[in-house]
């Protein structure tokens, strides 16, 4: 391929177009003006969406991975424009979201003079990043932008940073560009272990309690459709983790719901009387597990995972197969014999009884005068015909949300799991409508997160990005007053709102919406927001102090899972 | 149980690894006791010796995100048993504490050390070997009056025959082929 003499500020543009970038998210600053001015020639080939606050920036990148399973792209400039991204990396990171940020840095001859706006990014963002790396010389730049985007979309996702000094921007490069795929220091995945395929495909066979655990692996791994067969093959019940929320048909036959502190009553009494845990592409994480010493205790342990540093990690396993989720569980279909577990399986659908009278009729139909969120998100979801991207922020509503949302497709749940960000919601929603063009986007928030970045509203007005908002105001940090309450002796230390106007603060950033107070407006409310060729805000006031449940309380064991309080 | 263990890293040589390296025990609140950078035996290849007191299941998760670390090639752990090793301490005494005895003298004789520099104002003595030892000469030589003290970090390398970065190497390439 023939070179060309251009500056490394195109470079950039060029290798984020090879790489099939046609979105990026970002913010513009001084150490990062020479990349946005060659930006400026290339407006037919990417969007750039102007977000109100990195922080908007890097969610939306976020929510744009998650929906499409590509690298979201977030440009900022040096100092407190990279730092504010810090926060959507650290998410990025522990939800494994594949990212590429670049970062404008001060001109080379200037780093660690403490110059206008230097920081030392890469120094910040190393413990959240999965690689970053600096850049001094134009000459570097592709194939940094190479590695990077091969790193984050490789093996077990997450985010990268590069870090792009101004002078390296204005330097000329004779440009050629060249993907990455292969860095002889890293192994993306490990290729599957027949044996233990074999070995794993015994235990299963020999199983009379077997429970499948899936979690957000089988989406990166677009194993959707092995985990439906072999599950299908086996007759063996699967929960999802949060994360794995969509990897498979809400009302598929086998699934018996969510895992975790607000899960399902079924997957996480059942765990402890499981003679066998297969878990799929999940981690293991604290709100799944609660008290590990006395986690499914009962069961060997089969682990399906793409990163090594995960085996034995929480939970120790009886049999390890490492590699790509979609090849694994393929050979694992292959191995294992044709079954049935009706009366196991039976035992979850006696839990689900016993969880639908206490908790989700109460929840989604209730009789009490004040709403619940329970049933706005019911409702959204049957009018969205199950089939809309559920994006949620972080508290009571992702909970609920959670649990009562259904979905018929893959890649439809955006959320924030493992650092649980606050504001991740709305800036998440636009990113996942920009991923998900022609598909509808609803994005719970509470009043509390809402708060948090509620400046991209203008983001969302200014780009027509038709998503639906629908704020659950309960006037509280709703999940921490929960837990004040219960645990706390009803000490709500800092945890209730004076809130705005929201509609009227909607209506200043141009967006259609409305308040709903009264069941009887439910409904039509959720309806008319549905039917808004736009944006739209629905603002559900519910009952100030309802609380969240099933939970198992944080230290318990998943079998002390309490249906009310 | 708490015990000393090595771990040997190899990897890439990048600026910014030894931060990316020592975050993994600091954010574990491990301390590191001692720590060696140097290339190895094969060009472009750094080789970190890194000494922890730490239960093994915690060495052995630590080590296994170390491995996680892009540029990191491969990570080991071993415990004291399981290696050779050596520290090198140097020791400044004053010179005047060598021509009223000779105690110094036999010291460095027992003790195999060797001595380095000698002006009219101090000595400078070099001993190599465990840091137990280091120290009992330390000791011994404080009589004296140790001017200044220095000891290096541990550098250790395994009972194997050959460097078995180059066995891993060669399984790495066969893994990156086959996962094409």
């Amino acid at each position: 391929m023939a070179t060309k003499r251009i500056t490394g500020s195109q470079a950039v543009i060029l290798s984020l177009l090879e790489e099939g970038v046609d979105t990026i998210f970002g913010y513009p600053g001084g150490a990062i003006m020479p990349i946005y001015d060659a930006l400026y020639d290339f407006d037919k080939q990417v969007t750039h969406i102007l977000t109100r606050h990195e922080q908007g920036a890097i969610h939306a990148a976020e929510g744009y991975a998650k929906v499409t399973g590509k690298a979201g792209v977030c440009f900022a400039t040096s100092g407190p424009g990279a730092t504010n991204l810090i926060t959507g990396i650290a998410d990025a990171m522990i939800d494994s979201i594949p990212l590429v940020c670049i970062t404008g840095q001060v001109a080379s001859p200037l780093l660690g003079t403490d110059a206008f706006q230097e920081s030392d990014v890469v120094g910040i963002s190393m413990p959240v990043t999965k690689w970053n790396y600096q850049i001094t010389t134009a000459d570097e730049i592709p194939g940094a932008i190479a590695k990077a985007f091969y790193l984050a979309q490789s093996g077990r996702p997450g985010p990268v940073l590069l870090d792009i000094a101004k002078d390296a921007q204005f330097q000329e490069v004779d440009y050629e560009y060249k993907k990455c795929t292969k860095i002889r220091s890293y192994i993306p995945e490990q290729p599957v272990d027949p044996f233990k395929v074999k070995e794993a495909a015994d235990l299963i066979d020999g199983a009379k309690k077997p429970l499948l655990l899936f979690g957000q692996g089988v989406i990166i791994a677009n194993a959707e459709e092995e985990l439906k067969q072999f599950v299908e093959k086996t007759g063996i019940p699967a929960a999802w983790t949060l994360l794995g929320l969509s990897a498979m048909p809400t009302d598929h036959p086998l699934n018996v719901g969510m895992l975790g502190m607000h899960g399902n009553y079924g997957p996480n009494i059942k765990t402890n009387e499981a003679d066998l845990i297969i878990a799929v592409g999940m981690r293991f994480d604290d709100r799944v597990t609660g008290k590990v010493s006395e986690y499914a205790k009962n069961a060997k342990i089969v682990h399906l995972e793409v990163d090594p540093a995960e085996i034995d990690k929480i939970i120790k396993t009886d049999v390890a197969v490492l590699g790509n989720a979609k090849k694994s569980l393929a050979m694992l279909t292959g191995n294992v014999k044709e079954n049935r577990h009706e009366a196991w399986l039976q035992e979850f659908r006696d839990c689900d009884k016993i969880e639908q009278e206490k908790v989700i009729k109460k929840d989604t139909y209730p009789e009490k005068a004040g709403l619940t969120m329970g049933e706005a998100v019911r409702i959204t979801s049957e009018i969205a015909k199950h089939d809309a991207v559920l994006v949620t922020d972080v508290g009571q509503q992702q909970m609920i949300a959670s649990r009562y949302f259904k979905f018929t497709q893959s890649k439809s749940n955006v959320t924030s799991g493992g650092l649980g960000t606050m504001g991740y919601g709305v800036p998440a929603a636009m990113g996942a409508q920009l991923g998900a063009k022609g598909r509808t986007v609803c994005c719970f928030v509470g009043d509390g997160g809402f708060q948090m970045t509620i400046q991209e509203l203008g983001t969302i007005v200014q780009n027509k990005l038709p998503v639906k908002i629908i704020l659950l105001n309960n006037n509280f940090l709703g999940m921490v007053r929960q837990w004040q309450q219960l645990f706390f002796e009803k000490r709500y230390s800092f945890t209730e709102l004076q809130n705005p106007d929201f509609i009227m603060i909607g209506k200043g950033f141009g967006m259609e919406g409305h308040k709903v107070t009264k069941r009887e407006e439910l409904e039509d409310g959720i309806q008319r927001m549905m039917d808004h060729d736009g944006p739209y805000l629905l603002e559900v006031v519910v009952e100030k102090e309802d609380n969240v449940f099933p939970m198992v309380p944080s230290g318990a064991s998943v079998s002390d899972i309490i249906l009310e309080a | 149980m708490k015990q000393e263990f090595i771990i040997t890293i190899y990897s890439e040589n990048h600026i910014g690894l030894l931060n990316r390296i020592t975050i993994n025990f600091t954010r574990r609140k491990i301390n590191i006791e001692s720590l060696t950078v140097s290339e190895s035996a094969i060009h472009g290849v750094s080789k970190f010796t890194i000494v922890i007191k730490e239960t093994e299941d915690r060495v052995k998760k630590v080590v296994r995100q170390l491995e996680k670390v892009v540029e990191v090639l491969k990570a080991f752990y071993h415990t004291n048993d399981e290696m050779v090793y050596q520290e090198i301490a140097l020791y400044k005494v004053p010179t005047e504490a060598l021509y009223e005895s000779d105690d110094i003298e036999n010291l460095v004789r027992k003790n195999g050390a060797r001595i380095l520099e000698i002006t009219k104002e101090f000595t400078v003595i070099e001993k190599t070997g465990h840091k137990t030892e280091t120290q009992e000469m330390f000791d011994a030589l404080n009589q004296f009056g140790v001017l200044q003290f220095i000891r290096s970090g541990r550098v250790a390398i395994t009972r194997d025959p050959i460097e078995r970065l180059s066995e891993f190497l060669k399984e790495r390439d066969d893994l990156l082929n086959q996962v094409d």
